[in-house]
């Protein structure tokens, strides 16, 4: 097996092992061991790991028609796995091949709508049969043994040696005396952490410059169109309505917070609606327009009910009233959705009289301060 | 050590010389015997752990099969796949390869349901996993440092599961990712910086899915593989504990050696896991994004709700009051960062610190090896029932508006039975939880002073009717069981003790007359005791002055069905 390297200049692999070799090696020799049994081999290297075999309950006699069975069982389960595999196989290959073609068509009930489910059975049933198999195999024809491991807990002795070679070795590094180096070194490892996190600080932006969380797209005179840019007239909608629309500028339709629910109100709302302080000449005639963003959590508010005159929001349920000035009714939001002053421009089309006097979208911690 | 080939002992096959060549460079006979010596406990609950494992093993593979087709880009496409009704749709990129992936990748579709489930098992078994270690007391010292570990498993589990359902950009996870944004802004003080740091600005701007894809495909599975790796090497080093039992003690383990006998169920149940989740990615649709349509920040679905492991989440928010706190200076603290943030905080800080708690109530300090069952320890039972009601009922308020519309129920009446439920049900459930335990300790001591209830009847001469009861070991003068409690299962039905016929053979049908299973055992009338080996006395009369049901005199041997008078 190994050849001894005579060069000179090396005694690689010519050694013999110094005085503190030692180990079960030292107490059975090879030919104790090589005198042993299979069996007493595996039991003494397993007492040397702590564990002792109590019990072996021995599986099915070798030949006897038990054993037969069971390996019939176990053989049949793994060729059901294999066939499973093959015909995944088949499916997966053979699809557009020899196969109707697998990709996506209109109707169902094709073998496009059969390939998904075709694949994840005969997969997952290949697998929970092998699965199967060599649980079967455990318990059907494996011997049941009982074995009792030691738990040991920490030794002593380690614990004491270790001790000795960790404090020893900071004893000699003189640590604890040289407090000039101590001190430098806690100095520098707060420099050199700070130091490494700095690069993060790329990510850092300020959300105050600009204050982009608080404008939108909105101002004086831009019109309100709907999702395919046309823009909208008084008379377009019925009373009751509920239209989201969006600010005539290039993307409008894909902003964050700018998306805006025009609601033409019916005569006996009228009658009872009470817009916010100041916000009374918001709406255009009966018709009003609210921010589409919940205060919440910003998801868009969109479930109308017009006979309750409210606006649920599907994410956590707050519920709006708009004769009331959009205020919360119900749920967690707590600030009623903010109003967008309406007008009618020259030509008769819906114009917003400005941005919404408020930020709109969910609370912050300094929403109220810009 | 070199040996050589005329050495007693020497291999002589060719496996074994290679094996020699493998070991004289790598020296790892004895760690690799070690390990195969090692004894695992034979517990079905001992395998949930494994599940976890397991289903993070697939998640790998199949996420690693999507990173292969999977545009993290916002950037604006138009989509020109085989989906036909979102043809000529303006998408990002990430939605127009997810779709790509579902419907042009051959087999796509199915990875990407494969790893949709496979993230739904891999938490729901990582909880349950959890709730056995709870309620058996596994995490006791010295175990509390793995139970950190298994916490902090459960949070990065949930935060990739959360990150992972936002990548596709679909409808649905955009709305995900705007209350995503909008918990971020909730934080005080720092919640508009920490939104423009994580988002580079507004809402939604254009790097978050590219982001979040990294922190999903590589951040946190490497915190996650790294961790699950202590967590196994902890448990390796501290060893399985075990339920008491028959010569197990605090400083064994009884079980099955790793290799052949738990290498094979282990490996087969990694089959069936994997055989499970495979059938469910084919056969169970999950997260069909093509009808989600693309996100756009102006449109919603009615039942938007994020995967169940995040839905408790969602419950809570709903459930939560209009509570704003408005601080001089005009400064406030939103009411979302209430539930979103500062509950889960709460939550997980307790579940990681439930060990020191109970160590600091009990002022048990000792190391444990061997597990407590549930009704032993009732406080903790108890508390943990109650925290799994609290956490049911945040879940189902997770989506009551899906219940509200099922079941034809109001809206906000749902909220104002969750709001209740949350502060009224988890004592309740306390104290219930207490009287369960206690009740089924004291059975348990009856039934080991008095025996079995066996179901026979019997009329003593003056007229009384008495029921025979089967005791479990020895008994004293006055017939009572002499067995103390040993914190494992006591039987309490005779067919556990060896009472009961065998079972009819059959799967759908009885293939034997039930008449001819009893005459062959009564052929042999030995083989219920003898075959349990456990002495089966029966019991009969009330001793003098005792109750009757509180025991019979000691008698001989007997069949417990057949009583003798």
């Amino acid at each position: 097996m190994t050849t001894h390297d005579t060069r000179p200049g090396s005694t690689g692999g010519a050694d013999t092992p110094g005085p503190l070799y030692g180990g079960p090696d030292d107490d059975y020799t090879p030919e104790q061991l090589a005198a042993m049994s299979r069996e007493d081999l595996d039991r003494l290297g397993a007492l040397h790991d702590g564990v002792q075999v109590l019990h072996v309950d021995p599986g099915p006699e070798p030949g006897s028609p038990l054993e037969k069975r069971y390996v019939r069982q176990v053989g049949t389960v793994f060729a059901l796995a294999g066939l499973a595999a093959f015909a995944f196989i088949v499916v997966y290959l053979g699809s557009g091949w020899f196969l109707p073609d697998w990709e996506w068509t209109i109707e169902s009930g094709t073998w496009s709508s059969l390939f998904t489910p075709m694949l994840g059975l005969l997969m997952g049933l290949s697998l929970a049969l092998v699965g199967l198999g060599m649980v079967l195999y455990a318990r059907k024809l494996l011997p049941h043994e009982t074995a009792v491991q030691d738990k040991h807990d920490g030794s002593h002795f380690d614990r004491v040696t270790t001790g000795a070679t960790l404090v020893g070795g900071l004893h000699n590094s003189g640590l604890a005396r040289r407090k000039l180096i101590t001190r430098s070194l806690a100095f520098m490892g707060g420099g050199l952490g700070l130091m490494l996190l700095m690069p993060l600080g790329g990510l850092i932006k300020n959300p105050n410059t600009g204050n982009p969380l608080g404008r939108t797209s909105w101002g004086e005179g831009v019109r309100l169109v709907r999702d395919d840019g046309t823009p909208i007239r008084p008379g377009d909608a019925v009373p009751g309505s509920l239209e989201t629309v969006f600010p005539a500028v290039p993307g409008g339709n894909h902003e964050s917070d700018a998306a805006t629910m025009l609601i033409r109100l019916r005569p006996e709302q009228i009658r009872v609606n009470q817009p916010r302080e100041g916000q009374a000449d918001y709406g255009y005639g009966d018709y009003v327009a609210y921010s589409k963003i919940c205060t919440h959590a910003g998801c868009p508010v969109s479930l109308y009910e017009q006979e309750t005159s409210r606006i649920l929001c599907p994410c956590h349920q707050s519920q709006f009233d708009v004769t009331q000035g959009a205020k919360p009714i119900f749920g967690p939001a707590t600030r009623s959705l903010p109003q967008l002053p309406l007008g009618v421009d020259d030509e008769g089309y819906f114009i917003a009289l400005s941005d919404y006097p408020e930020a709109v979208g969910p609370t912050y911690w300094n929403r109220e301060r810009i | 050590m070199a040996r050589t080939a005329t050495a007693p002992g020497a291999p002589t096959s060719r496996l074994g010389k290679t094996a020699l060549e493998i070991d004289d460079r790598l020296i790892v006979a004895g760690p690799l015997r070690r390990t195969l010596n090692k004894v695992f406990p034979d517990h079905w609950s001992f395998l949930l752990g494994e599940i976890a494992l397991y289903s993070f093993i697939i998640l790998l593979l199949s996420g690693t099969y999507l990173t292969f087709f999977f545009d993290p880009s916002l950037r604006e496409v138009t989509y020109n796949g085989s989906y036909a009704p979102l043809r000529g749709v303006e998408m990002s990129a990430a939605y127009d390869s997810a779709l790509d992936l579902s419907f042009d990748v051959r087999g796509g579709l199915f990875m990407r349901q494969v790893h949709h489930w496979a993230a739904l098992l891999f938490v729901a078994s990582i909880i349950v996993h959890l709730l056995r270690i709870f309620f058996t007391g596994a995490f006791r010292r010295p175990r509390e440092t793995n139970w950190i570990i298994g916490v902090g498993l459960l949070v990065l589990a949930v935060l990739e599961g959360a990150t992972g359902y936002t990548l596709p950009d679909d409808l649905l996870s955009g709305t995900g990712l705007r209350i995503i944004s909008a918990i971020i802004l909730a934080i005080p003080v720092i919640g508009t910086w920490a939104h423009f740091a994580v988002f580079d600005g507004d809402f939604p701007g254009e790097l978050i899915i590219g982001r979040f894809y990294i922190v999903h495909v590589l951040l946190i599975p490497a915190i996650l593989l790294a961790l699950i790796a202590v967590h196994l090497l902890l448990l390796v080093k501290q060893k399985h504990t075990q339920f008491p039992g028959p010569g197990r003690t605090e400083h064994n383990v009884v079980g099955n050696r790793l290799f052949p006998t738990f290498a094979a169920k282990a490996g087969g149940l990694f089959f069936i896991v994997f055989g499970l989740i495979a059938a469910l990615g084919g056969l169970a649709q999950i997260n069909p994004i093509w009808l989600w349509g693309p996100y756009n920040p102006a449109q919603v679905s009615a039942a938007s709700q994020p995967d169940w492991y995040v839905m408790f989440l969602d419950g809570s928010t709903r459930l939560f009051p209009a509570w704003d706190i408005n601080l001089p200076g005009d400064y406030t603290i939103p009411a979302l960062f209430w539930p979103t943030l500062v509950l889960p905080g709460i939550l997980f800080t307790l579940l990681a610190m439930y060990p020191m708690i109970e160590r600091k109530l009990t002022g048990d300090t000792a190391s444990h090896h061997l597990l407590q069952r549930p009704r032993d320890v009732p406080v903790r039972t108890s508390l943990g029932a109650m925290a799994i009601t609290f956490y049911l009922v945040l879940l189902i308020s997770g989506g009551n508006d899906v219940l509200a519309d099922k079941f034809q129920i109001s809206l906000n009446a749902m909220t104002w039975v969750g709001r209740l439920g949350l502060v009224v049900l988890p004592p309740l459930v306390y104290m219930a939880t207490y009287r369960i335990c206690l009740g089924l300790q004291k059975h348990d001591r009856e039934v080991l002073e008095h025996g079995i209830e066996t179901g026979v009847i019997r009329r003593l001469p003056h007229g009384e009717f008495i029921e025979v009861h089967q005791p479990l070991g020895p008994v004293d003068e006055h017939g009572h069981g002499q067995l103390a409690y040993g914190g494992a299962s006591v039987p309490k039905k005779m067919n556990q003790i060896g009472g009961a016929r065998r079972a009819i053979r059959g799967f759908f049908a009885p293939i034997e007359e039930p008449a001819s299973v009893e005459l062959e055992q009564r052929r042999e009338p030995q083989g219920l005791a003898t075959a349990e080996d456990r002495e089966l006395t029966s019991s009969g009369r009330p001793s003098e002055g005792g109750r009757p049901s509180e025991g019979g005199r000691p008698s001989e041997g007997g069949k417990p069905q057949e009583p003798r008078d």
